[in-house]
């Protein structure tokens, strides 16, 4: 670490500002603040203490102690010694928690990105209070989902899932060409 | 442990790893693996960074009664997860692995927090790995249908997923407004979840019902199967009666009209028949909920424990 500024030195980088060119370890074009994970950054005390708040995309998502891991890197390595990450869960994460930069990021790399929702009566980002059960789509859903590479509306669903949690697989009908989507959850 | 690494990274000057590669997905795993901890293993210790895991118990609740309630909730997912898991190099096609594979990731993340939670409340210095790894047989409360084996036959492990998100999507949903805030935040991360496996197991048990012939025997062989099973789902055990009541849990008798009615709905639609087959009984009054499970649940821990119990500790 040497040449690092080191514990309490000045000139330090704000941790915000350290915390936000963090990228996602599956999807290295957003940021975790794009991505909208990142809940809180908190200084603490004596300065050389950062804590980070983050929410996982889905329960299971396996590269949230890559997150955890790169977070704490990053940050010692901008002269913070004592890093903790926390975890929360609640209001759980969707996908209106990403940035309109974040959007477009995803968008300029291939992968289609989620369609924004509109929840009466919710705020951004957390889930509808809903009266009823959860509506079961027996009928294909309406393909909205334009094609990254050539624009082309006609775009069909290859697989319900693809290879991150927050994927699923579509084809473009026109340049014939895969492409991830962003569920939209 | 990573003393090898270690090495090579902090002998890496920063400049050498500023720059991002946006397209390089493995770019963020080889700059990071100089540090001590312990990723991609079991064992990476959900509780001490859990905001919501240490909250304490909510007024006027034993807390044996959620910690039982946690490893019912948690040892279904974790138990169905196992199962879907067999499915990994066994898929009848890449996609349906992939999705398979997801479907099992999303409940083994719920039965992690759940685990955590009942270690936690628990408080005997157990966690979450010790309660999946080191119990044994009796020690479960899944229900049966959760480790019921489909022998590799994809319309029995899609009516399994189908009557399995279904009756667990109308619990979650009811937990949503639980005075436990780990019930509440974990049921508002698996409604969604559920959510997508229900949708998947429905459209996938129209395509075989309505299918081929041959899809059509499959589908409904599957559903004659797993539909013995349903029974349990709707019964009461004392722990969940006594949560329920407190506003903490959810009493599974109160969603069996509406499973009954997405089931009827899907079947009937996938030109199915809804089986008339007697439920499986209790054994002295006692079935998955009380730790009373069927023969295939040893075979299931032998796979599931091996590598645990035989390399105590182990991380890598």
């Amino acid at each position: 670490m040497t040449g690092r500024p080191g514990p309490g030195a000045s000139g330090r980088p704000d941790p915000v500002a350290v915390v936000a060119e963090v990228v996602d370890p599956e999807m290295p074009m957003l940021t975790l603040a794009d991505l909208g994970v990142v809940r809180e950054v908190r200084q603490d005390g004596d300065d050389d203490t950062v804590t980070v708040t983050i929410t996982p995309t889905y329960s299971g998502c396996p590269a949230i102690d890559a997150m955890r891991a790169d977070l704490r890197t990053r940050l010692n390595e901008a002269g913070y010694p004592r890093v903790t990450v926390h975890t929360v869960l609640s209001p759980p994460w969707s996908t209106d928690w990403i940035s309109e930069r974040g959007l477009r990021a995803l968008a300029e790399h291939g992968i289609a990105p989620p369609a924004r929702t509109v929840r009466v009566g919710a705020e951004p980002g957390r889930a509808a209070a809903r009266s009823g059960p959860v509506a079961l789509t027996l009928t294909a859903p309406p393909a909205a989902v334009r094609c990254p590479r050539c624009g082309a509306a006609a775009t069909e669903e290859l697989s319900r899932f693809g290879p991150t949690a927050c994927t699923a697989l579509r084809r473009c009908r026109s340049c014939r060409e895969p492409f991830e989507h962003m569920k939209d959850i | 442990m990573n003393a090898h690494t270690g090495t090579s990274h902090t002998g890496t000057s920063h400049s050498e790893v500023a720059e991002h590669d946006p397209t390089n997905a493995y770019q963020s795993l080889s700059e990071t693996v100089g540090h001590d901890d312990p990723r991609w293993a079991f064992g990476t210790g959900v509780e001490d960074v859990q905001t919501e895991i240490v909250a304490p118990v909510p007024d006027g609740i034993d807390p044996a009664d959620l910690v039982a309630y946690c490893l019912m909730l948690g040892d279904d997912a974790l138990i169905c997860s196992h199962r879907i898991s067999e499915w990994v190099a066994n898929a009848p096609e890449l996609e349906e692995e992939v999705a398979l594979a997801n479907i099992a990731l999303d409940l083994l993340g719920q039965a992690r927090l759940l685990l955590a939670r009942a270690a936690h409340v628990e408080g005997r210095g157990r966690d979450e790995d010790d309660l999946a790894f080191w119990r044994t047989e009796a020690e479960f409360r899944h229900v049966a249908l959760a480790e019921l084996d489909d022998q590799l036959d994809f319309g029995h492990a899609i009516a399994r997923l189908l009557v399995f998100s279904t009756w667990r999507l109308a619990l979650l949903q009811r937990l949503l407004g639980s005075r436990d805030p780990v019930l509440a935040a974990v049921a508002g991360k698996g409604v969604k979840e559920v959510s997508y496996h229900r949708d998947y197991a429905a459209r996938w048990l129209l395509r075989l019902g309505d299918g081929t012939a041959e899809s059509h025997l499959r589908a409904q062989a599957g559903v004659h199967a797993v539909w013995p099973y349903l029974e349990e789902l709707f019964r009461t055990s004392a722990q969940e009666s006594r949560l329920a009541g407190a506003g903490v849990g959810v009493d599974p008798a109160a969603v069996r009209d509406e499973v009954t009615d997405v089931l009827t709905t899907v079947l009937g639609q996938a030109t199915l028949e809804l089986p008339a087959v007697a439920p499986v009984g209790l054994l002295g009054g006692r079935s998955g909920r009380q730790g009373l499970h069927t023969e295939r649940l040893g075979h299931l821990l032998a796979e599931l424990q091996s590598l645990a119990r035989q390399h105590p500790g182990a991380v890598w």
